[in-house]
């Protein structure tokens, strides 16, 4: 669950959680915030899916890989189950790493091409100790296998190079699934792989939280994929969290003029769906933005895009405000009367518009 | 073959965004009457270890001048291969073992260009047919300023280099850039303004055709709208025709007027794309539509495509789909379906719905019988035959 700057009197300590992190790359003039002062909590139950999505270079890999004791911060705590994950003992970190799995992005990259598949397997029930005979390992192999619909002979004893993209990412997921995790991190799972196989795997992922209740946290660029995962969403502009929220509430109603001009970007399957006119322009900005650190970040990092920016966006940055069920770092939204929780952007801007003339 | 309704749909297609859409060609060309690019029973071999992949096998598909076309399918399915032979650039020992890639720049004069040789076909490409290639972006010159690299293919052409010099600002506006772009290195431009690069220098030698392989797979979204916004505008400003190739359907979707859908080698449909993706003759093009997801659509699950797509070292018996195909047939693992035109009138189509199939679709399935080689005249679901409209020569368009 997200669950953003209030969480500071919470009684039972989250399953994974991000405390105000930053990661900054270089210094001085060139340093690159990957992550500036995000906040995540996954609570143990009940399962849920948590959705990152940004643009390239928007720090969702970075955030993810603090999460996953891969990549320290360089402010900020992360948590799992109040216990700081660079700080853990050999043996809490064996537990950590049994209760939180990965699958990264590439399905190709990831198996040694000498030894079979059946490798990926035994070494993970060595590792975690799961079978006591070589039965039990198997019987467990099997399971496993069929939790993500491959059948054991069309795998086993096969070489990583006679798999496909899919079905090699579903062997990482039934690799996942022995030890039983409690949450699984899948970073850009599925964007290597073909259109008709992707659904394959994102309904895994969805029967895992169903069946197992295990929690997926979900890195990727295609809003598309977040909306048919539902769960939660945290949007990131280059390395800061611009809006939160359950996934169907932010992509139904966007509330950052950032959410809005990702949602606005994405072409429709249907070619009756026409791209309409946005009433933020496109730009190519942001993605230089991330090469290069453009003066000062104490401001909103979208002004110099955002058609509603005023002296306010530039003077300082914007925190998280709670809007209805989703939180938006705009100041749009500063003092919003509870009854306009479920106004649209194009209402909200009406509405301040006079108020924020410049 | 003739196309009346090429001016409609550049109408029709015109996406609402930017003025391109009511100014209709500053230049217009004389154009006859053939189509711009037929490719006929194409068959690309690849010589492997294992023996040999037909990666290409008996493909058909026509461009007509200044259109948008689409190739979608997944990887391996053969699309870069198929544009590759187009350009002639497969390298031996693999290579195209049959067919026709006849082109007319002009539609008044065509040209085998599987037998037009080397150095002519060298003139051909940049001069009339553009290419860029998949992942190009990240093939710019890293020590040469842009300018330079706009500036070296039109020499290659003939064009002194003052003149082409001359043209920079010109070609770096018309996909968007500032002209102070020119002076820079590739590391400084981010990726969509490379790929704007690219495309200027595509467009440099005012080709008529422009193939483009995956041009917008590795940008951002807000990135890939201004790209293809780009490409739509320079169809409308050039009239030029552009072919895509692409593994994302919404962005056929939002930018072609006809599409090809490839599967294991082979194009399994064609047609108008508003057609092919709401009322997917081929069961192949109506499972993938069935696997994607859209905002605001319902979240049922979505089902995607089973099993895995065969070896181009031994393609299925039959159709290549069958294994996969929730709709197959006795028939479908014996016999080989032909790309046939579906004759129009009332049918049922690929997800049991019953449609009435415009003109000019074609489609490789036993589900019509046109497909079937030798099989009866076409005969419409509901029991009316419809003689008409049937082409004579089957799928050999």
């Amino acid at each position: 669950m997200i669950d953003n700057h209030r969480s500071s009197a919470t009684p039972q300590p989250a399953l994974l959680e991000l405390q105000d992190i930053s990661t900054v790359f270089g210094h001085g003039a060139n340093a690159t915030w990957a992550s500036d002062h995000v906040s995540l909590r996954i609570e143990e139950s009940p399962p849920r899916i948590v959705n990152i999505v940004g643009e390239s270079g928007s720090g969702k890999t970075t955030a993810a890989r603090s999460l996953l004791g891969l990549q320290p911060p360089t402010t900020g705590k992360a948590l799992w189950r109040g216990k700081d994950i660079y700080a853990l003992s050999k043996n809490e970190l064996l537990e950590f790493r049994r209760e939180v799995q990965v699958v990264f992005q590439d399905p190709y990259g990831i198996f040694n091409p000498y030894y079979p598949i059946d490798r990926v397997f035994n070494m993970t029930i060595r590792k975690f100790k799961l079978a006591k005979s070589k039965d039990e390992a198997s019987r467990l192999i099997e399971e496993a296998l069929k939790a993500v619909n491959l059948r054991p002979p069309d795998v086993l004893g096969r070489y990583p190079h006679q798999l496909s993209g899919g079905e090699r990412q579903r062997v990482m997921l039934a690799r996942a699934y022995l030890v039983k995790p409690k949450v699984i991190v899948a970073d850009e799972a599925i964007s290597m792989l073909d259109v008709a196989v992707r659904a394959v795997i994102m309904n895994i992922l969805l029967d895992f939280k169903e069946q197992l209740g295990i929690s997926t946290i979900f890195i990727t660029h295609d809003l598309s994929a977040a909306y048919y995962l539902g769960g939660d969403i945290m949007v990131m502009q280059r390395g800061r969290a611009v809006e939160l929220g359950p996934s169907v509430s932010v992509m139904d109603n966007p509330k950052h003029p950032y959410t809005k001009l990702l949602l606005e970007s994405i072409p429709s399957p249907d070619p009756d769906q026409r791209w309409g006119e946005t009433a933020i322009p496109a730009s190519e900005l942001d993605e230089l933005g991330a090469k290069r650190s453009i003066g000062t970040r104490s401001r909103c990092l979208f002004s110099e895009r955002c058609p509603y920016a005023h002296d306010a966006c530039w003077a300082r940055r914007p925190p998280l405000y709670r809007v209805g069920d989703q939180d938006v770092a705009c100041v749009l939204y500063a003092d919003i009367p509870r009854n306009e929780a479920d106004l649209t952007l194009e209402e909200v801007v009406a509405s301040r518009e006079p108020a924020l003339a410049r | 073959m003739a196309s009346p309704s090429t001016a409609q749909r550049t109408t029709s297609s015109g996406v609402s965004t930017g003025p391109a859409a009511s100014s209709k060609s500053a230049n217009p060309r004389v154009i006859g009457d053939l189509p711009l690019l037929q490719i006929k029973d194409l068959d690309v071999h690849f010589v492997t270890p294992r023996g040999i992949a037909r990666v290409v096998d008996k493909a058909n598909l026509t461009i007509r001048h200044q259109e948008i076309v689409g190739i979608a399918g997944e990887s391996g399915s053969g699309k870069t291969t198929l544009v590759e032979a187009i350009l002639q650039i497969i390298r031996f020992p693999n290579r195209v073992t049959h067919g026709q890639v006849l082109f007319s720049h002009d539609g008044k004069e065509q040209v085998d260009l599987m037998t037009v040789g080397d150095r002519r076909m060298r003139q051909l490409r940049g001069q009339h047919i553009a290419y860029v290639p998949q992942g190009s972006m990240n093939s710019l010159n890293p020590v040469a300023r842009i300018e330079d690299q706009i500036v070296d293919g039109m020499v290659d052409h003939g064009i002194s280099e003052r003149a082409a010099k001359a043209k920079v600002p010109s070609l770096l506006a018309k996909v968007g850039l500032d002209e102070h772009v020119a002076k820079l290195y590739p590391h400084e431009l981010s990726g969509g303004m490379k790929q704007r690069v690219i495309i200027a220098i595509a467009i440099a030698m005012e080709p008529s055709l422009i193939v483009a392989d995956e041009p917008t797979t590795a940008l951002d979204v807000n990135v890939q709208r201004l790209i293809l916004e780009t490409l739509l505008n320079l169809r409308d400003e050039l009239n030029v025709a552009i072919m895509i190739v692409s593994h994302d359907l919404p962005v056929h979707a939002q930018l072609v007027e006809r599409i090809g859908i490839m599967y294991a080698g082979q194009i399994v449909e064609t047609g108008d794309i508003r057609s092919t993706v709401k009322e997917s003759l081929h069961p192949y093009t109506s499972g993938l539509m069935h696997a994607i997801p859209s905002i605001g659509g319902s979240r049922e699950r979505l089902e995607g495509i089973g099993g895995a797509t065969p070896s181009p070292l031994a393609w299925p018996e039959g159709c290549r789909f069958h294994n996969r195909c929730p709709r197959a047939m006795d028939i479908c693992t014996r016999v080989m379906p032909v790309l046939a035109e579906v004759a129009p009138g009332m049918r049922e189509i690929a997800d049991g719905r019953t449609v009435e199939v415009v003109n000019d679709r074609l489609v490789a399935c036993h589900l019509y019988p046109e497909s079937t080689p030798g099989a009866a005249p076409a005969t419409a679901a509901n029991g009316q035959v419809h003689a008409t409209a049937t082409l004579a020569d089957g799928g050999r368009r």
